[in-house]
């Protein structure tokens, strides 16, 4: 294998020195595949060797950031308008199959690699801190470095066989990081439902990647994006199109298969914050973006994406409003965000969906941590006075202002952020994704509809926020006195990290600041020859002048309605703590618990294919035929042939002379005969 | 003449096989195939293999059969009990087998010098039409020079040399085989 | 020169000794036909030995050598056999069955 300092395709218009970087893509993928090594003997051999652990398992990502930097500044000065492809060595060639082991650096791709390394890098240093004390330091570095490596892989992916190896990876990352604590089942379980639900997803991607191969004969991004514009009918298209979108419900939590996301709030808080909110979760997204000119080419498919993403949205920001354990409210709340993700690309504003994408990893990672921080804080206060309360449960908490200042202030940038109150990051990206939504309705009414939802989302997010927020930090608190003595802030390395999300909470929408803000839109420059293939297929004008002070007007109402009434409902009743607090009726107990989709999921998949399993294939197919038939034939057989063999060897002479002589007549016949 | 004889000889000894394998006494099994041998030593001393034909009577009737008679005495089976002819099974199998390689070898009885010739001159292996001729009547002539026992002894301790000292050897190893297997454990 | 008659009257007798090998049980009347085999078959080289020449003869010396040898080894068998079963009835003779 040649050394990476690799030739570099679609360069040949760029002066060849300076990509550089671009060459050494490769390396973020290697550097937390060394962490991986490193950590991983670590884990085996030395599982107490925290400081070598520190400094590898966030170092190696510090590293990577350091070369998505580079590129990222590479690509400024000289834009590439095709990707650039790097090769790192041949993978399947049989037939007129050719794909190879390839990297595609180009402008999608490095937003991505600059949110992956950024946002994991400043999780890899928080993680010191939270997991300092935890047995499984080591391996837990290792999972999540491993984890990194699969998210390049997928993001930096030059065809979909590629990106589906860091698909299938992530998923099993996922599955190694919640069961982390694997020795509570629940945990295990909450694994395996990720797991699985994952599976099915995949399932639809490989269909996908079937019908592609078929259609159009290729499977790296380049000869797909040009090719199916003219190969591809509609209905092929809408048919891929919709495996596609099957995978990334899975990967992305939508309906119908979002429900292995709450659950997957088991693992450790870090992790949820990664996986469950920037990265992992997002990589759907990113796919629709990656082939938008399939999208494109399949309208029916585009609505189909925005209805999901609409009514995901609307959906789980119902269920967030009546969750206490204040990481599932997040959960849900990262369903409802990727709605609005799925909305946006669906309409056909994959700027706006990317933009929300990087604008959502900021302040929902920064949410996570700060609940990280909390529960912290909490576990620690449990520990010194011996009680067994839930440290998640947001009616243990309350008035934690007193005592996480720092944290308070950090989420409630977030909150703002999220709720979409200027000039919060999140304001410029959700306004641009539902403005997206009204302008598509003038072509199809249905878009209004959506429209709609997101709008009620939209409030629903600042209530179910508002409330996350008072219930744990403002008001009274459940904590008794011996335990508020022991309640204190994070230490620096967490703190740390939360106050950089922070600032990027509070200046992300810088990236992509539309004109009537005095910006210069740009993200959608930047990512303009990636996504220009696809608008030129269904284009996209976005709303100006009157219809857009309207929709903005509308936006900042909402947020500022929504979070003052889930501030005050939520203040205006007193919160029992969670051992005495009376269960829910009614509506609310719909909310909590979560309109019973797992139940109504056991009844109607789980149990079937269990009773399937058990009666059937085991019971009929495996004990019955295998067993019985295959193998305990085999053994009737062999015995019954072996019997009849030794009755050869009865040791009767005359029988062997007899059959000498039969022998020797047989000879004699083949000589004279 | 020589061929009435032939014939004459030759169902005496068909005859005495058969009773030979047919008789319920060991013994007499035994005497019939003394006569078998007696009757085949008369068709040797018919083909002009003379020596050959006494020898048969001195070593193989006169010696080796007498071994056997020696054994059956000493094991006391001489005597006619129940029947070691085996049942209608076995009758049947020794019917078919023997029947069968009769079949086979059926093409030998057309055998004459003329064919045996064709079928050398023929065929593809090594011998050479030559031999089918010059051999026999190269032996008459030694027969004719060095007598009867000469043209047999020349050869032997000429060109079969080896086989001979080697067959001595043999001899030697079933002596000693047979004092071994055959004595008392003490 | 009697080869035909003389070959078929061998085989004739070769056949007549398989059948009584197959025939019968006890072991030295089943020796017998053997040695009734041997014969035929030095019939048969005696007979070929008017045309392939002297080796015909000497081949038969040598299978009467043999067949001494072998009646001698063999009976001893049979006698030691007869000492640890107290019968030469090949039926009873059955140690080796598997």
């Amino acid at each position: 294998m040649t050394l990476p300092l690799l030739a570099v395709q679609g360069a040949d218009e760029v002066s060849g020195s300076g990509l550089g970087a671009v060459r050494l893509a490769w390396l973020t993928i290697a550097l937390p595949l060394l962490g991986v090594l490193v950590n991983g003997a670590l884990a085996f051999v030395r599982p107490r060797a925290r400081a070598l652990v520190s400094l590898v398992g966030p170092g190696v990502l510090l590293g990577a950031f350091a070369v998505s930097v580079a590129i990222f500044f590479e690509l400024r000065a000289h834009p590439p308008e095709a990707p650039l492809i790097v090769t790192l060595w041949p993978w399947l060639h049989v037939g007129d199959l050719r794909i190879d082991l390839a990297l595609q650096v180009d402008q999608l791709a490095t937003v991505m690699l600059l949110v992956v390394t950024g946002v994991g890098s400043l999780i890899h240093i928080y993680s010191v801190g939270y997991m300092g004390e935890d047995p499984g330091y080591a391996r837990y570095f290792a999972y999540l470095n491993l984890f990194v490596v699969f998210m390049l892989i997928l993001v930096l992916g030059a065809s979909l066989p590629v990106l589906f190896i860091g698909w299938e990876g992530v998923g099993l990352c996922s599955y190694l990081l919640i069961g982390f604590w694997f020795t509570d089942k629940t945990n295990a379980d909450a694994g395996k439902k990720a797991f699985l639900a994952n599976r099915v997803g995949d399932f639809g991607f490989l269909i996908a990647m079937f019908l592609l191969w078929q259609t159009v004969g290729a499977l790296d991004f380049a000869t797909i994006l040009a090719r199916a514009p003219t190969v591809l009918s509609t209905a092929a298209a809408t048919w891929i199109t919709l495996f596609l979108l099957l995978g990334c419900t899975g990967k992305s939590a939508q309906i119908p298969l979002y429900v292995w996301l709450p659950d997957a709030m088991a693992g450790p808080t870090p992790v949820s914050a990664l996986i469950h909110a920037a990265t992992m979760v997002t990589a759907g997204v990113y796919l629709v973006a990656r082939t938008g000119v399939l999208f494109a080419l399949a309208p029916g498919t585009g609505l189909v994406t925005a209805g999901i993403g609409a009514l995901t949205a609307l959906f789980a920001a119902t269920i967030g409003l009546r969750q206490y354990d204040i990481k599932k409210v997040l959960a849900y709340s990262t369903i409802s965000q990727l709605g609005y993700m799925f909305l946006g690309v669906g309409v056909g504003g994959y700027t706006a969906g990317i933009f929300h994408l990087v604008t959502h990893s900021f302040f929902k990672a920064l949410l996570f941590l700060g609940a990280g921080s909390v529960i912290h804080a909490l576990h620690h206060a449990y520990h010194a006075t011996h009680a067994h309360d839930d440290a998640q449960d947001m009616r243990n908490m309350g008035g934690l202002r007193r005592w996480l200042p720092v944290t308070c202030t950090l989420m409630w940038i977030a909150t703002l952020a999220i709720a979409g109150v200027p000039p919060f990051a999140g304001f410029f990206s959700k306004d641009e994704i539902l403005a997206a939504a009204f302008a598509r309705g003038a072509e199809q009414p249905i878009y209004y509809l959506f429209y709609g939802m997101g709008a009620l989302a939209a409030f629903l997010t600042a209530v179910y926020m508002a409330r996350l927020m008072a219930m744990t930090f403002h008001g009274t608190t459940r904590l008794g006195e011996a335990q508020q003595a022991h309640v204190h802030e994070a230490p620096a390395s967490m703190t740390g990290p939360l106050v950089l999300l922070a600032f990027l909470s509070l200046t992300g929408g810088a990236l992509n600041l539309p004109a009537f803000a005095g910006g210069h839109e740009g993200l959608e420059h930047w990512l303009e020859p990636v996504t220009r293939a696809a608008t030129a297929l269904r284009p996209l004008t976005l709303p100006t002048g009157a219809t857009e002070d309207t929709l903005l007007a509308a936006a900042v109402a909402i947020a500022v309605l929504g979070l003052w009434i889930g501030f005050r409902t939520t203040l205006g009743r007193p919160v029992l703590p969670a051992s005495i607090a009376p269960p829910d009726t009614g509506l609310a107990r719909l909310l909590n618990r979560k309109y019973y989709v797992d139940e109504i999921y056991d009844a109607l998949l789980v149990r079937p294919v269990v009773w399937l399993s058990d009666k059937v294939l085991w019971r009929v197919v495996d004990q019955g035929l295998v067993d019985g038939l295959l193998v305990g034939g085999g053994v009737v057989g062999t015995r019954w042939l072996g019997r009849l063999g030794s009755r050869l060897q009865s040791g009767q002479v005359g029988l062997y002379v007899l059959l000498f002589l039969v022998g020797a007549i047989w000879v004699l016949n083949a000589i004279l005969g | 003449m020589t061929e009435v004889v032939f014939y004459f000889f030759a169902a005496v000894a068909v005859l005495s096989a058969a009773m030979c394998i047919l008789q319920r006494s060991p013994v007499g099994a035994l005497i019939w195939l003394v006569q078998v041998m007696l009757a085949l030593g008369a068709i040797f001393i018919l083909l002009q293999a003379q020596f050959i034909g006494i020898i048969q009577i001195l070593v193989y009737a006169g010696a080796i059969m007498v071994l056997f008679l020696f054994i059956l005495m000493l094991l006391n089976v001489g005597r006619v009990r129940a029947t070691d002819i085996r049942g209608p099974a076995g009758v049947a199998a020794a019917v078919v087998v023997a029947g069968l390689i009769v079949a086979e070898l059926r093409g030998l009885w057309a055998y004459t010098t003329v064919r045996l010739e064709h079928e050398v001159r023929t065929s593809a292996g090594a011998l050479q039409a030559a031999y089918a001729f010059a051999g026999g009547q190269a032996a008459q002539q030694e027969a004719q020079t060095r007598g009867v026992v000469g043209g047999i002894a020349a050869p032997l301790f000429q060109l079969y040399l080896v086989p001979f000292e080697i067959t001595s050897i043999l001899l030697l190893a079933a002596i000693v085989g047979a004092v071994v297997l055959a004595k008392r454990r003490a | 020169m009697l080869l035909g008659p003389a070959l078929g009257l061998s085989a004739v007798l070769f056949s007549l000794g398989v059948a009584g090998v197959v025939l019968r049980r006890n072991a030295i009347v089943l020796f017998m036909c053997v040695e009734l085999m041997l014969n035929a078959v030095n019939l048969a080289f005696v007979a070929l030995a008017q045309v392939y020449g002297v080796g015909g003869y000497l081949i038969v010396f040598f299978v009467m050598t043999v067949a001494a040898a072998e009646a001698a080894v063999g009976l001893a068998i049979i006698l030691a056999v007869f000492r640890h079963h107290q019968s030469i009835d090949l039926q009873n003779i059955n140690l080796l069955h598997g």
